[in-house]
């Protein structure tokens, strides 16, 4: 299945008595890179949770397209990339396993679709190394490429930066540009704010759970933040 | 793409064990000592006491597949690859029928060195009618898998996994145990009770085919958060 868009409707989501998003309504549409700030515990990574259709809402709904993650099954989440805060690699394996297998999973041919991942990834000669003795930066690129693998439609990245040297938070940044403009859907979910300005095209704000802004991202974004979030 | 699925888990699994032998190590260590402490408490003068040999054997097999169920959940949980699992298109029931093939595989090699050393220390003729014996410890053994994994799955965020694993799998799997145990002793009596063990037999394929429907059916919306 495709899609164009992702609505999220009054979505809230409680964990036990604790209540993580509250009336959450944002609507995400292809070539857009969404910036999702806001300070720890404001809910960015529950609401990628539920973008991922891994998490279900308590209450409200989000439709990609004109179906339900319920109605998409298997085939929507095909179309969907995660670069969660954990990185989903099994470092027991090497890079080109672990890329191999996420490749297997999603259909696609290892051998056709691994060696341009292990190049951009730039891992070309630690391929056949285990993971357990790459760096953080080393390992969030795998774990970028193995999200991007099966060109996603809704890409949901918790923290895409972390760990990563200068050059490759210009690669990654472009990257993710490069994937907007080919009609992805971009969520990033971040702290810096530095590294979100200039790369985001909208900025939804958030904080206890709620949305408090959604807006096209403009010049000072720093000060903006600070004067919609308080922190 | 469903079978495709559960053998791509499992020779991802099998991938990862080859290269620490973690699980299969430990499990087999503790089998083995179970085994041992056994012997060396019952067996007195060389002479086994009659009717034990059954009973050992599964209990080492339900508890070192207990620690392996642990084990290779806790595996999934270490960099929240089971989500990376669950958000794949492919079919969820899947993930859960290539990690039950892995602990059935895990657990049939370890009773390969399990059941010689049963017979060898308690003197029993665990090997005379293997034609009975061998459906009877795989069919037990895939009912308290299939239990077992799908226990494990769920409870693999629970703070309490290790303590409610137990909890929740034994009294469940008391049948498959029950009727392993039993037809294990039927075939060890002198003379062996065939029809006691195929009616065992019957019995604990069975609740094979329940409990595997059941976690078929149950695994996905219990993954979901």
């Amino acid at each position: 299945m495709d899609f164009q868009s992702v609505h999220l409707t009054d979505v809230s989501r409680h964990f036990g008595r604790r209540r993580a998003l509250s009336k959450v309504s944002l609507a995400l549409t292809a070539g857009d890179i969404v910036g999702l700030l806001g300070p720890n515990g404001a809910g960015k990574s529950t609401l990628i949770g539920i973008l991922s259709t891994l998490v279900a809402p308590s209450t409200g709904y989000v439709r990609y397209g004109d179906r339900t993650a319920h109605d998409g099954g298997s085939s929507l989440r095909g179309r969907i990339g995660l670069l969660a805060h954990e990185l989903h690699l099994y470092a027991e394996l090497t890079a080109r396993q672990n890329l191999s297998f996420a490749a297997e999973l999603y259909g696609l041919d290892p051998k056709a679709a691994v060696p341009p991942a292990l190049e951009r990834a730039g891992l070309v000669d630690r391929a056949d190394d285990q993971v357990a003795g790459f760096s953080r930066g080393m390992r969030q690129r795998l774990a970028l490429e193995r999200s991007l693998l099966h060109s996603p439609r809704l890409v949901l990245l918790d923290e895409p930066f972390t760990g990563l040297d200068d050059r490759s938070v210009l690669t990654v940044s472009a990257r993710l540009r490069h994937l907007a403009e080919t009609g992805a859907i971009v969520l990033v979910a971040t702290h810096d704010l530095d590294l979100a300005d200039g790369l985001v095209t909208r900025v939804a704000l958030m904080r206890d759970g709620r949305l408090l802004s959604d807006e096209p991202a403009a010049a000072g974004l720093r000060a903006r933040y600070r004067s919609v979030v308080g922190h | 793409m469903f079978i495709k699925t559960a053998l791509l888990v499992l020779r991802k699994d099998f991938a990862i064990e080859a290269k620490s032998l973690e699980i299969f190590s430990t499990t087999l260590f503790f089998a083995v000592g179970c085994v041992l402490v056994f012997a060396f408490a019952l067996v007195k003068q060389g002479q086994a006491p009659p009717d034990v040999a059954a009973a050992i054997l599964w209990i080492a097999i339900l508890f070192a597949g207990t620690l392996a169920l642990g084990r290779t959940f806790e595996r999934e949980r270490y960099g929240e690859t089971i989500r990376a699992l669950l958000l794949a298109p492919a079919p969820r029931p899947a993930l859960y029928v290539g990690k039950l093939l892995g602990i059935c595989c895990l657990l049939g090699l370890t009773e390969a060195l399990l059941v010689p050393l049963v017979a060898l220390l308690f003197a029993a003729p665990l090997f005379e009618r293997l034609l009975l014996f061998v459906p009877l410890l795989l069919s037990g053994t895939l009912g308290f898998a299939a239990v077992g994994t799908l226990f494990a799955a769920m409870l693999m965020r629970a703070r309490t996994r290790d303590v409610m694993l137990p909890i929740l799998l034994y009294p469940i799997t008391i049948p498959v145990i029950i009727g392993g145990v039993r037809g294990t002793s039927a075939l060890l009596a002198s003379p062996a009770d065939e029809a006691t063990a195929i009616m065992w037999l019957a019995i604990t394929l069975t609740f094979d085919v329940v409990f595997i429907t059941l976690a078929l059916w149950t695994f996905e919306p219990l993954m979901t958060e």
